[in-house]
């Protein structure tokens, strides 16, 4: 790779499980910004097998929209010379179901948990996590790791210098399985172990034969101290050097790239962490594809991310209806349609996955199903994001959690600053504003939250970029990613029957005075761009907006591309809206300019 | 110039099939290159290990796990039958003894004297891979499984369920008598008690051009959420080869499957739309046939003008048409999505713009 001061050409991938979205970033007079962004179907299936097909189609769509030569005989010209090539290549992958990992501890709500954070907090989907005390038998910890058959497994358990019998018990489960990987029979299925060090001869023993064992630092060292790091590091390599290696095209794809290629939820995790260190403040992040959602979440300089593997919006989109089922979804339609022609039409887009939905009808179900998958997401977010019990642990900013009290969840709606959404059904909403009410629908906010979407689904990108030039991630992060959709304003509500008023608010804007008083299911729209704007709310006695029942609030707001939205829809109390009124859905999304019905 | 392939199902009417056939785990290949194997013929077998019984022998014996090898009276690798003595102690001048038995007939296949637990393995259990159809062996994969060549028909549906079967092929027009052991084409979309029909009558396998997605949820017991399948213990297969709701059978693929009428046909359920695409299908060999189309090739997926596409999604779902034009700058749709389209001139000379990514093209 050329001198990090000489880049000035970036050529970004990212292979998604249906779509390769390429991205160019060029540094003109001095600044680093997105030029051009192509995108075709991901190709490791029939009839190519290939995953650099589909990189290069994309890159053939920038070459054709930017004039600029790129490919030189399916190869990328790099460094550039000139006007052809590009300086770096760099790409990040989920395709062919990303990185699938078994993960287990001693104790479920201890060692097997932060065996599971790490885990996640390198990108990969969790398929189970076993533990001593999971109540699940012998043989059948084995049939479940021969049925599952994980790209890689992570064993940890015990404290150094601790009882070294029930990690050992562990891994004669895994002994027992003589697991074997999901691509490539003559490759022996790596293990990292990160349990008690006095304990690495006996699995050593055990499992070296039948494994390709990595035994890194124990995960928890001690009770008080949780050390993810050097786990996390280890599954980053294992999966270039055996998952990626093994699928279709990605020997070739790994020979291409100036960075090692990094699974996408790891990359966007990396630029959720930035955005919260840069602005001092809390996150909620979600990347919502066709296969799985990804939430990430920093409250108090802690980061989280979750994966719902089967909460999706093309593969696993039955399993949205599924999970939430047929009444949930239809309570966001403006329309009445009958049950079975709804199922069919969400069953036909699973079997078919990258049709887009042409009509208006088809674009309003999808975006319907979108809420509920978000929401389930979320649910598991909040549950699985919780404090240590009474440990203190040795933090990084991406792993580390600090002594709260035993396992509360450390998602604070009312601390919340900003949310944040990725993924083709909110970045590439027709409007900005069906990306906003999508995500206040769907996360149910309180009190006052900022909402931006990635502007075309390049989070991914840049979090890698973020990994050898973080410069041109920041600034092409806040130049040309992060769409700051504006403000959503929601109130805790104590009487939650008839209609009454909840709150006024005022401020002026552009030598305009603005005031107005939001009623229970009401809510007000009103246009202001990104600009800091002094508000004043003075809830009613029943009514919290943050500072406390009746209590007023005077604070600095940002309005944004949709602008701040005055929402007095009443949720029920498992947060979800309870109209059954389609006129009235109708009148939200007609005043909210989501759909013009 | 960019490419914009859709997906295509294969429908071939005379084509090279190749079919790797791959043990689960490392095995006994039973065949050799050339060997002319019929459907049914066991190519490649193995066993997987049995079921684990693990026994806690320093509780019951109250010692410590680093003295469990004074008390064994078996070794690794040992057979055992149920309640043999596996461990004891030495009791109070040879009574009193307390005998540690084996739960299971099986192998002892690890002793630990960290944990003081002997495992015994059930007796393994023997997998067999058959060739599924007929064909030659044209490669062995070491230990693992063979690739089996042939020439025939592939039909490729959109969605199944159940595994591999092999049966004759029967159509419902015609109106058979006979369905025991049958695989049954219905050119139109059926439902479950349809399907219970057929299957309470005996037929191994259904064809269908749709199906409706409660009526799977009913068969299957539950929602189907991810397009994972295959391994359901269902009695008839179901190949759905165009999607849910009320649709019919492309007449391509409904004239190829009728031209084999009476013939023997293989079809496997298995779909798997993510992470390698494995989408349900119907072979029919041709060992004679030597008149072979030539494959698809990769720019036949390519949509250009005069492609014969059909429609995969509403509001023109199930239509098939000529595309007459490529418009390069995407169009804003009803959706007010921009989107690269199609202009499509439909079988009533109709012509509407359709996003590209909603067409499938049909391979003649």
């Amino acid at each position: 790779m050329i001198n990090i001061n000489d880049i000035k050409t970036i050529l970004a991938t990212d292979c998604g499980s249906t779509t390769t979205k390429a991205i160019l970033i060029e540094k003109i007079e001095d600044h680093f910004m997105l030029t051009y962004r192509g995108e075709a179907p991901t190709t490791v299936e029939e009839p190519f097998e290939d995953v650099t097909r589909g990189v290069l189609n994309s890159i053939i769509e920038i070459e054709e929209l930017s004039g600029r030569k790129i490919l030189n005989k399916d190869k990328i010209t790099t460094p550039s010379n000139n006007d052809e090539g590009v300086d770096v290549y760099i790409s990040t992958s989920s395709a062919g179901g990303g990185l699938q990992m078994m993960v287990a501890g001693v104790v479920k709500s201890m060692t097997a948990e932060s065996a599971q954070r790490a885990a996640l907090g390198a990108g990969s989907i969790v398929m189970d996590v076993l533990a001593s005390n999971d109540k699940r038998l012998f043989h059948e910890k084995v049939k479940r790791i021969r049925d599952l058959r994980p790209d890689m497994i992570l064993l940890s358990g015990g404290v150094d210098g601790g009882t070294i019998s029930h990690v050992v018990k562990l891994a004669e489960v895994l002994e027992a399985a003589n697991p074997k990987p999901r691509l490539g029979l003559d490759f022996k299925i790596p293990v990292i172990y990160a349990g008690n060090n006095k304990a690495s001869d006996e699995i050593n023993s055990k499992l070296k034969g039948i494994t390709d064992l990595e035994i890194v630092d124990n995960i928890r060292p001690k009770l008080e101290q949780e050390n993810l790091e050097p786990s996390r590091n280890k599954i980053h390599d294992l999966f270039m050097e055996h998952v990626m290696a093994q699928a279709p095209g990605y020997q070739k794809l790994m020979s291409w790239t100036d960075a090692p290629i990094m699974p996408t939820p790891g990359a966007v995790g990396e630029i959720i962490k930035k955005i919260a260190e840069k602005n001092n403040i809390s996150v909620v992040g979600v990347d919502i594809g066709g296969a799985t959602t990804d939430v990430f979440s920093v409250f108090k300089g802690i980061f989280n991310r979750t994966v719902s593997a089967n909460l999706g919006m093309s593969y696993s989109i039955c399993n949205v209806l599924a999970e939430s089922g047929y009444d949930y979804i239809a309570r966001w339609l403006p329309f009445e349609i009958d049950q079975e022609d709804l199922t069919n039409r969400i069953a036909n887009k699973m079997i078919r996955p990258t049709t887009i939905p042409q009509s208006m009808e088809e674009l309003i179900v999808e975006q319907s199903l979108a809420r509920e998958a978000l929401r389930l997401s979320f649910i598991q977010h909040k549950q699985f994001a919780v404090s240590l019990k009474g440990v203190q642990q040795k933090r990084t900013i991406s792993d580390a959690f600090e002594q709260t009290s035993s396992g509360k969840t450390l998602v604070d709606m009312l601390e919340l600053d900003l949310i944040v959404g990725s993924g083709g059904v909110l970045s590439h909403a027709p409007r900005r504003h069906q990306a906003f009410l999508m995500m206040v629908d769907s996360f149910s906010p309180l009190g006052i939250t900022q909402i931006a979407v990635d502007s075309i689904f390049m989070m991914p990108q840049l979090g890698v970029l973020s990994s050898i030039h973080p410069e041109a991630a920041l600034e092409v992060f806040d130049r040309d990613c992060l769409v700051r959709l504006g403000t959503s304003i929601n109130p805790i509500i104590k009487n939650k029957s008839g209609e009454f008023e909840l709150f006024s608010y005022a401020f002026s804007y552009n030598n305009k005075d603005y005031n107005g008083v939001i009623k229970s299911n009401d809510l007000e729209l009103l246009e202001i761009p990104y600009e800091p704007i002094d508000l004043r709310l003075t809830p009613k006695s029943n009514v919290d907006l943050g500072s406390g029942f009746g209590q007023e609030i005077n604070k600095t707001v940002y309005g944004g591309e949709v602008g701040i939205l005055f929402d007095g829809r009443i949720n029920n109390i498992k947060g979800q809206s309870i109209s059954q009124d389609k006129n009235k859905i109708k009148e939200y999304y007609n005043k909210t300019k989501v759909y013009s019905l | 110039m960019s490419k914009s392939y859709t997906p295509g199902l294969k429908i071939l009417k005379n084509t090279k099939i190749l079919k790797e056939r791959r043990l689960p785990l490392k095995g006994d290949i039973n065949c050799k290159v050339g060997d002319k194997v019929g459907n049914s013929t066991i190519v490649a077998s193995t066993f997987i290990p049995g079921n684990i019984h693990m026994v806690n022998v320093i509780n019951q014996l109250n010692i410590d796990a680093q003295s469990i090898k004074d008390y064994l009276t078996v070794k690794i690798d040992d057979l055992v039958k149920k309640d043999d003595i596996i461990a004891e102690n030495k009791g109070m001048f040879g009574f009193f003894k307390t005998q540690v038995k084996s739960p299971i007939e099986g192998k002892v296949s690890n002793i630990s004297s960290t944990t003081g637990q002997i495992m015994i393995s059930e007796p393994d259990i023997p997998i067999e891979i058959d060739a599924y159809i007929d064909g030659e062996i044209i490669e062995i994969i070491d230990n693992e499984g063979i690739v089996l060549k042939s020439n025939g028909s592939l039909i490729q549906g959109i969605i199944g369920v159940g595994g591999e079967k092999n049966g004759e092929l029967i159509f419902l027009e015609d109106n058979p008598n006979e369905y025991e052991g049958k695989i049954v084409v219905i050119k139109e979309s059926i439902n479950k008690s349809q399907y219970d029909t057929y299957s309470g009558k005996g037929a191994i396998g259904i064809v269908a051009g749709g199906f409706d997605y409660q009526s799977l949820s009913d068969i299957l017991g539950y929602r189907l959420g991810v397009a994972i399948t295959g391994t359901e213990s269902i009695p008839t297969t179901l190949m759905v080869t165009e999607g849910f709701g009320d649709v019919q059978m492309s007449d391509k693929t409904y004239r190829i499957l009728k031209d084999h009428s009476g013939k023997k046909a293989s079809i496997n359920g298995a779909t798997q739309i993510r992470a390698g695409v494995i989408r349900p299908e119907v072979i029919i060999t041709l060992p004679n046939q030597s008149d072979i189309h030539q494959d698809f090739n990769e720019d036949d997926l390519i949509i250009k003008e005069n492609s014969k596409v059909r429609v995969i999604r509403d509001p023109y779902f199930g239509k098939i048409g000529i595309v007459k034009g490529l418009p390069s700058e995407p169009v804003k749709i009803d959706s007010e999505t921009k989107a690269r389209v199609a202009e499509i001139e439909f079988e009533n000379n109709e012509r509407k713009l359709v996003p590209r990514a909603n067409l499938e093209i049909i391979l003649e």
